[in-house]
């Protein structure tokens, strides 16, 4: 199962190929009005969004060796926040919660934390439950707890039930109705993939960080060095969820649309595709695995309406053959140790 | 109350229904240690056979003839070309692997039948009720599949505990290396397992074919279903299965119908159907939730 793998860059010379990578994302939106093609301004940030979903995936499938098989619910539980306040703002009623009014809101500093929030809730709960268990209990459970939020979401007749939740624009920034420009929006979220990305990158190699990776690959030994690890990984599952939440809001924002379908298990399991795809426990091969998988994704279904029949044996490839991912096939690096058994 | 039994039966069809897909899927993983996410996919193919089969000769037997090989075959290919590579490696790969299988199926079988859902009629001589209760008519053909399903259960106990085939069977499962050095065909016991549970998913799909519209994707639902069932039945164990299945089967349809009655006597009818509508397609999960906190290795927890 050992695909060729390159040496492992220095510090150095990685450094170098993640700041050229962030410079080719940066440059990407004048360069596509350049040759006329700003249409995928659209798709490129549909790309960086999917990428600060996955790269939240990562930090507990690639470092804490959760293989969670419901990462789309709480992309959707955020999405659902930021639709669902933005419905009443527009409406104009203030939204009825346990008694609480709560008033509609369409500011995006004030919206999105809070989807953050509501999305780390859910994530608590569901981890504090999934990860008394582990192994194949764990994937089973976290997706029929996603299972379970898609079809609360669907059974919201108030809120489009099935057919989702039309938005009537953006949510505004600092009270600027700027986020419907679309290079505007693409940096916007560039800035905070890249903001998430340098703070996990700390985070991993903080000791917290260290006790979650050791925790993958020897929970036994580290539960006798005495550290709580169910604890570590609810915290580290917590605040993915809350990464996946700001994907979800705004992916929420970028399509003007919250439907259920943004919970649906395909996602969850085309995330997790994403993140293998790019070479997990790398933290950037996520953002290469979203790159990838969108441009695939475009290439195949321009090609055929039923793309999916070539994707699918595809995938069963990789995992058969190229588990290093793409990460590792441009970078290099050790193979990663196993999952949780 | 006559709406009462009308519904246990309701739940038990889908019980049924249910334990056996989660039969092949829990042997699968407790012998083979194979989470297999395509196990919905056979699912599928059962019905589609079925369907077409039925829809040409007009017999729904024939159809069950065709569907039940059908899937066995198709489980018995993918068991060779690619479960097998999978047995060693972790469970985050046979995800993987099993879920790149699901998007080709699925897609496949839009390119073969359409997208246009086909629809079967529940055979003639089925096709009528019979009063089990005076004054509850109940179709008779989800009595059949109710005594199916029991029957299955019963082969399989009888399988695994009284025969040969089933020591060897629980010989692979508690220590493979043993096994094989005592010399069982390792190989081609997992290989007949598998296939086993292909067709037991498979007569699922087929029975289904008159209930549900059969059209590609129509495994996945069940199949999340079938995860919630082994989950609480305890991985790897039929026994466990059987409860969860009809537990789930039960809980999920009587909460569908008697839910947002029930709050309608504590609050007020709009807000008791909203809420009971909602509580009720949370339900299963709600109560998988409930049996994880009390047992996390589910009701019937398999040994090894």
């Amino acid at each position: 199962m050992a695909s060729p793998m390159r040496r492992p860059l220095s510090v150095r010379a990685r450094l170098g190929v993640h700041l050229a990578g962030l410079l080719v994302l940066a440059l990407l939106p004048p360069l596509l009005t350049l040759i006329g093609e700003p249409f995928y301004v659209t798709l490129a940030t549909r790309m960086l969004i999917l990428a600060l979903a996955a790269v939240s995936l990562d930090l507990i499938l690639g470092y804490g060796g959760m293989v969670s098989f419901g990462h789309a619910a709480f992309v959707g539980v955020g999405g659902y926040v930021t639709g669902i306040l933005a419905h009443h703002a527009f409406m104009g009623e203030p939204l009825a919660l346990f008694g609480l009014a709560v008033p509609g809101m369409n500011e995006a500093l004030v919206v999105w934390p809070l989807a953050m929030a509501v999305s780390a809730l859910a994530a608590l709960v569901i981890g504090v439950l999934s990860l008394r268990t582990g192994g194949v209990h764990f994937i089973m459970i976290t997706l029929a707890f996603a299972q379970m939020l898609y079809f609360l979401m669907v059974s919201l007749e108030a809120y489009g039930g099935d057919d989702g939740l039309m938005l009537w624009g953006r949510n505004t920034l600092a009270g600027a109705d700027v986020l419907g420009n679309r290079t505007l929006f693409y940096y916007l979220c560039l800035g905070l993939l890249a903001a998430v990305l340098l703070a996990l990158r700390r985070l991993v190699d903080s000791r917290f960080g260290l006790v979650l990776q050791g925790a993958r690959q020897n929970e036994r030994r580290m539960r006798a060095l005495g550290f709580p690890v169910t604890r570590y990984r609810l915290a580290a599952f917590t605040l993915a969820g809350a990464i996946a939440g700001l994907a979800g809001a705004l992916s929420v924002n970028h399509a003007e649309f919250a439907s259920p379908t943004l919970l649906h298990w395909t996602h969850s399991g085309e995330l997790l595709v994403i993140v293998i795809l790019g070479g997990m426990g790398t933290l950037v091969g996520p953002v290469l695995g979203a790159l990838a998988f969108v441009g695939l994704e475009e290439a195949l279904s321009g090609l055929m309406e039923h793309w999916r029949v070539v994707f699918g044996p595809l995938l069963i490839l990789v995992v058969l053959f190229a588990r290093s991912g793409l990460h590792g096939w441009l970078i290099g690096r050790r193979p990663m140790g196993r999952t949780r058994p | 109350m006559l709406l009462f039994i009308e519904q246990v039966l309701n739940g038990l069809q889908l019980g049924v229904m249910l334990f056996l897909m989660a039969s092949g899927l829990t042997l699968v993983f407790g012998i083979m240690g194979l989470i297999n996410l395509a196990h919905g996919s056979l699912y599928m193919v059962g019905a589609y056979v079925a369907a077409t089969v039925t829809l040409h000769t007009d017999s729904f037997l024939l159809g069950l003839a065709a569907a039940l090989p059908a899937a066995a075959a198709v489980g018995a290919v993918i068991e060779s070309g690619i479960m097998r590579r999978l047995y060693d490696r972790d469970h985050l790969d046979q995800v993987l692997a099993t879920f790149g299988l699901i998007l080709f199926f699925n897609d496949l079988m839009v390119i073969l039948w359409g997208r246009q859902p086909l629809f079967m009629n529940v055979p003639e001589a089925l096709s009528g009720t019979v009063e089990l209760v005076p004054g509850a008519p109940y179709p008779i053909y989800r009595l059949v599949i109710i005594a199916v399903g029991l029957l299955v259960a019963v082969g399989l106990w009888a399988l695994i505990t009284k025969t040969r085939l089933g020591m060897r069977i629980r010989a692979g499962a508690s220590d493979r290396e043993t096994a094989d050095a005592l010399g069982v065909n390792i190989g081609l016991l997992y290989t007949g397992v598998f296939t086993l549970g292909a067709a037991l998913a498979g007569l699922a799909g087929a029975m289904a074919g008159p209930l549900l519209a059969v059209e590609a994707g129509m495994g996945e639902s069940i199949l999340i279903l079938t995860f919630v069932v082994v989950v609480i039945g305890g991985i790897g164990s039929v026994r466990g299965a059987l409860a969860g299945a009809i537990l789930v089967g039960l809980v999920d349809t009587l909460g569908r119908a008697f839910l947002p009655d029930v709050l309608r006597m504590v609050t007020d009818q709009a807000t008791a159907d909203g809420a009971g509508s909602s509580l009720a397609a949370m339900s299963i999960y709600i109560l998988m939730a409930a049996v994880l906190v009390w047992r996390p290795k589910g009701l019937f927890p398999a040994h090894g």
